[in-house]
């Protein structure tokens, strides 16, 4: 767990997050802003055609943290952000589990709204995370999407 | 010397998490110098799927390296 400054924290567990700290953690004491976008990405039951019963998250823990730091501080230069939270989970996680969580206040909504989804849509796919899943056929690493690499390739665009 | 980190397929396959190298120039010749470890080390090395990250920093096969440096090579991620 790090504080990088005063309005952003970035961590990277393997223990579970409470949204509702998060939540106050980004209102408390916090009059300047008013919106407040959150996103939390859970493990699913079924991916690519095949039923999941657990999902195993492996990291590169020196460079996940440093990567996050420069996502969260790139959101900055392009959108008037106040507070940004960002957690995202390692270990064996069952279904349903929370794995990601990103938090961003702004006086404004359209400036929540952008920095949380660029935050979501470059932690997919630049942060050092991968998952590899348990199902009835046994343990498979995840393939990333060109889907998802697209996403993050259209924010260059705009 | 150089620290050579493996992450998730990439360190299953060559059934290694980490060895040290002596000195290479850039990237391109530490997967050249690793792909003389034998067949599944010149496949995964030479791979499109085989990032590198110098010192935390995803970077291309360019890159210089000194000795200190800490590579690593993982496949295309899949957090979040």
């Amino acid at each position: 767990m790090k504080s990088n400054s005063v309005s952003d924290y970035i961590s990277v567990q393997s223990q579970d997050f409470d949204l509702k700290t998060e939540y106050q953690a980004l209102t408390e004491h916090n009059q300047t802003d008013g919106a407040v976008v959150t996103f939390v990405g859970l493990v699913r039951d079924f991916n690519e055609g095949k039923s999941v019963t657990a999902l195993h998250l492996e990291h590169y823990p020196a460079m996940a943290e440093r990567s996050l730091q420069d996502i969260v501080a790139q959101a900055r230069t392009r959108w008037s952000l106040g507070r940004i939270r960002v957690i995202h989970r390692f270990g064996t996680l069952s279904l349903s589990e929370q794995i990601v969580f990103v938090g961003v206040s702004a006086k404004h909504r359209g400036d929540a709204f952008g920095a949380c989804e660029f935050i979501m849509d470059f932690l997919k796919t630049r942060a050092p995370f991968w998952k590899k899943e348990q199902s009835s056929e046994g343990l498979h690493w995840v393939d990333a999407k060109q889907s998802d690499a697209n996403k993050a390739d259209d924010w260059n665009q705009k | 010397m150089i620290r050579v980190l493996f992450f998730a397929q990439l360190r299953e396959r060559l059934q290694t998490d980490s060895l040290d190298m002596t000195e290479c120039a850039n990237v391109a010749e530490l997967r050249r110098k690793l792909s003389e470890r034998g067949d599944i080390w010149q496949e995964v090395m030479q791979s499109e799927r085989c990032l590198a990250a110098v010192n935390q920093v995803l970077c291309d096969n360019t890159q210089a390296l000194k000795t200190g440096d800490e590579v690593a090579f993982f496949p295309p991620v899949t957090g979040g």
